[in-house]
């Protein structure tokens, strides 16, 4: 799950990580009362989505930056005025752009450097590791890249929790001294309890700024947290903004279906992710393009795929289906008979093709012969990939 | 023989009092395998009856241990509970502990693989189908099936299948099984970034297992335990080894945030994986359909006999 820069920054100060002073606003009306918060003099309005690039990013109005410097608040109402309810296109966002539905402003800070950085999980060691580099503000993929001696890592035992030996040595390198680097440890320790009592797959801070005073401070704020432990934290689940979320997947997870929406024209249902991201590339392989990953579980019930149906037709793009199901341990005939419901229901016209195979096959197959329905069956992943690619061509 | 389970190994199941345990341990029954035991805290004395078998249910896991002699686990703990589940198969002293529960929390496994490190005991898992070592009756019945996957797909062979996935894995086996191409054990390590066995602690046992003549390594997009593997068996493995990757088609944003490159390194994407498992010699499957034939490809080139 994701949130907000602004749900991000309340997180970090509790937790001790200094962040600008800021405010967010829903409304015009919220304008005045958050700006009064503020200090006078320069200050920045921030577009609130959750995608990257929203200071290069352009409205669909044309008006551009999505991230603005202001010399004074009555600038910065004005601004956020253009960003509020505006649709803000960046690279991360696709060509549809999201809508702004929160503006967040902050005093601007004095910079005198930045920096990057990042808790996450090294998957290779099992264990947290922090990346931190000199140059902040920047793609850090292209440092990762071009200046690797850039990059320094902390890889933290979580059997004793990050040593103050290792904060030394990371401020070190990262060239700071006196007040500066004294301040930056505390940043540090702050921002990986950040990491690890909240169960976050990630949190990324980029710039890290430290300015002429020798303060460090959080510029941005980027923080995921790991679905799988929401569970423990109904404060962060709280946090969650429906409107940033493809209602197609809101309406997936409540079947325990996990749905991704993609750009192509070839839809599926299939069981079992590593199957369903292999059917889209077998698509893929025969010349198609798929239209969604759509994995229905191990073992979906008829129910299920009804709804992955309806989620699946909700979708204009789509040309043509191919149902991919290795019925291991499920019935093949209960699903057939969920398929043959789900295009009755729906009244499908568009093209369908079957890959049954397992438990039960023969009656699956006979149940989709005998329905009356229009379904073409596949014989083996390869065959059925081929078939649909052929019929929305 | 076989890796890690043998037809003969007994297994104790954690929440077998459960619907998805008591089903699957139901099923493993059926299958032939040993289940000799069940755990559900503060159900112990009672017993787990499924048709002519009646398996004996207890609080603890090491309580389960000392009687039955079982040194094997299925977990098939809810989530918030499975971290707990697995230590305590640690903690009992178990060879191994297969979880297969899905949705664990990302820190309860660095955790866990923290605290189970230079210990005895193995982890498969979790979010895993499990284990199958085929037995030699009717739709390979007869065999240790721990978890979840279809038992009567397998066939008893000589190929080693290990993937991170669980229906893949059943298509992989399937395509083996039709073409007459049994199996000695399938591996399923699970596809969390967390867990206990890696593909290259399992291929490692393959190619150590005389039985085993080739292998079938299935692996997916995000980190580099592939690629590992891939390396090792370049220097090491001498056995015919056959591999896929899925998630080609994946969209790139849905994974990880910027940071995520620069641990896992350029190598996390399927092109790269495949690009390494070329320049390793293990053949390819092209697509998912093609794994079987991948792999009596690479035994043909080797004038290896799989069946």
């Amino acid at each position: 799950m994701n949130v907000h820069e602004y749900q991000a920054k309340a997180l970090f100060e509790k937790f001790g990580v200094p962040v600008p002073k800021g405010a967010p606003a829903r409304t015009p009306d919220e304008f005045v009362g958050a700006l009064s918060l503020l200090p006078e003099g320069p200050t920045m309005v921030k577009s609130q989505i959750h995608a990257g690039g929203r200071g290069k990013g352009t409205f669909t109005d044309g008006y551009k930056g999505g991230v603005k410097f202001c010399k004074t608040k009555a600038e910065a109402k004005e601004v956020a005025a253009r960003m509020l309810g505006n649709t803000l296109v960046t690279l991360q966002t696709g060509p549809a752009g999201r809508k702004v539905q929160t503006v967040y402003f902050t005093t601007a800070s004095d910079i005198k450097k930045e920096y990057y950085m990042a808790i996450l999980l090294d998957r290779a060691r099992s264990r947290p590791v922090i990346v931190a580099s000199t140059e902040g503000g920047v793609e850090i993929e292209k440092v990762a890249r071009e200046t690797p001696d850039k990059i320094f890592k902390v890889v933290v035992d979580p059997a004793y929790g990050l040593a103050d030996y290792q904060v030394r040595e990371l401020v070190t390198k990262l060239g700071m001294a006196g007040a500066e680097a004294k301040n930056a440890s505390r940043f540090v320790r702050a921002l990986y309890g950040v990491y690890w009592e909240t169960d976050a797959t990630m949190v990324e801070v980029n710039p890290l700024i430290t300015t002429g005073a020798g303060e460090v401070v959080a510029l941005d704020a980027k923080v995921s947290f790991d679905d799988n432990a929401l569970f423990r934290h109904p404060d962060i689940v709280a946090l969650r903004d429906l409107n940033e979320e493809d209602p197609k997947e809101i309406e997936a997870s409540k079947h325990a279906l996990n749905y991704i929406a993609l750009d192509g024209d070839i839809a599926c249902l299939v069981n079992g992710a590593g199957l369903a991201m292999s059917t889209m590339d077998i698509i893929k392989h025969f010349g198609g393009s798929p239209a969604n990953f759509l994995d229905v579980g191990g073992g979906a019930s008829r129910e299920q795929v009804v709804a992955a149906f309806k989620i699946i037709l909700g979708d204009p793009k789509v040309k043509g289906i191919l149902v991919n199901i290795f019925g291991g341990i499920m019935d093949c005939d209960v699903i057939a008979h969920g398929i043959v419901e789900a295009v009755r229901l729906v009244g499908l016209r568009l093209p369908l093709v079957v890959r049954l195979e397992g438990n039960n096959v023969a009656a699956g197959k006979a149940t989709l012969a005998a329905s009356g329905v229009s379904i073409v069956s596949g014989d083996s992943m390869a065959d059925a990939a081929q078939k649909i690619v052929k019929l929305v061509a | 023989m076989a890796i890690l389970v043998t037809p003969e190994t007994r297994i104790l199941v954690q929440g077998i009092t459960g619907d998805f345990g008591g089903r699957h341990a139901g099923l493993s029954l059926d299958y032939g395998t040993r289940v000799v035991a069940g755990v559900t805290p503060g159900k112990g004395g009672q017993f787990f009856e499924h048709g002519p078998h009646r398996v004996p249910i207890f609080n603890s896991v090491a309580d389960a241990a000392r009687a039955t002699c079982a040194m094997v686990s299925a977990i098939f703990v809810p989530p918030p509970f499975a971290a707990d589940a697995i230590l305590e198969c640690a903690d009992a002293g178990l060879d191994l502990a297969v979880a297969i529960t899905e949705g664990i929390p990302v820190k309860d496994m660095v955790r866990v693989k923290r605290a189970m490190a230079g210990g005895r005991t193995r982890l498969v898992g979790p979010n895993c189908p499990g284990i199958v070592t085929p037995g030699t009756g009717e739709q390979s019945h007869g065999g240790c099936r721990i978890g979840i996957a279809p038992g009567y797909i397998h066939r008893s062979g000589h190929v080693g299948v290990v993937s991170r996935s669980g229906t893949l894995t059943y298509e992989a086996v399937y395509q083996l099984t039709v073409r007459s191409i049994g199996q000695t054990t399938c591996v399923g390590i699970g596809g969390d970034p967390v867990n206990g066995t890696s593909h290259l602690d399992v291929i490692r046992m393959f190619n150590d297992d005389p039985e085993t003549r080739g292998i079938v390594m299935i692996g997916e997009i995000g980190g580099s335990t592939e690629v590992e593997a891939a390396r090792w068996i370049k220097a090491n493995c001498k056995k015919p080894v056959a591999g896929f990757i899925a998630g080609a088609t994946a969209p790139p944003g849905r994974r990880m945030g910027h940071a995520g490159a620069i641990v896992g390194g350029a190598e996390d994407t399927a092109a790269a994986k495949i690009a390494v498992f070329r320049e390793c010699g293990i053949e390819v499957a092209v697509t998912p359909s093609d794994m079987a034939d991948a792999l009596v490809r690479a035994a043909k080139a080797r004038g290896v006999s799989l069946s």
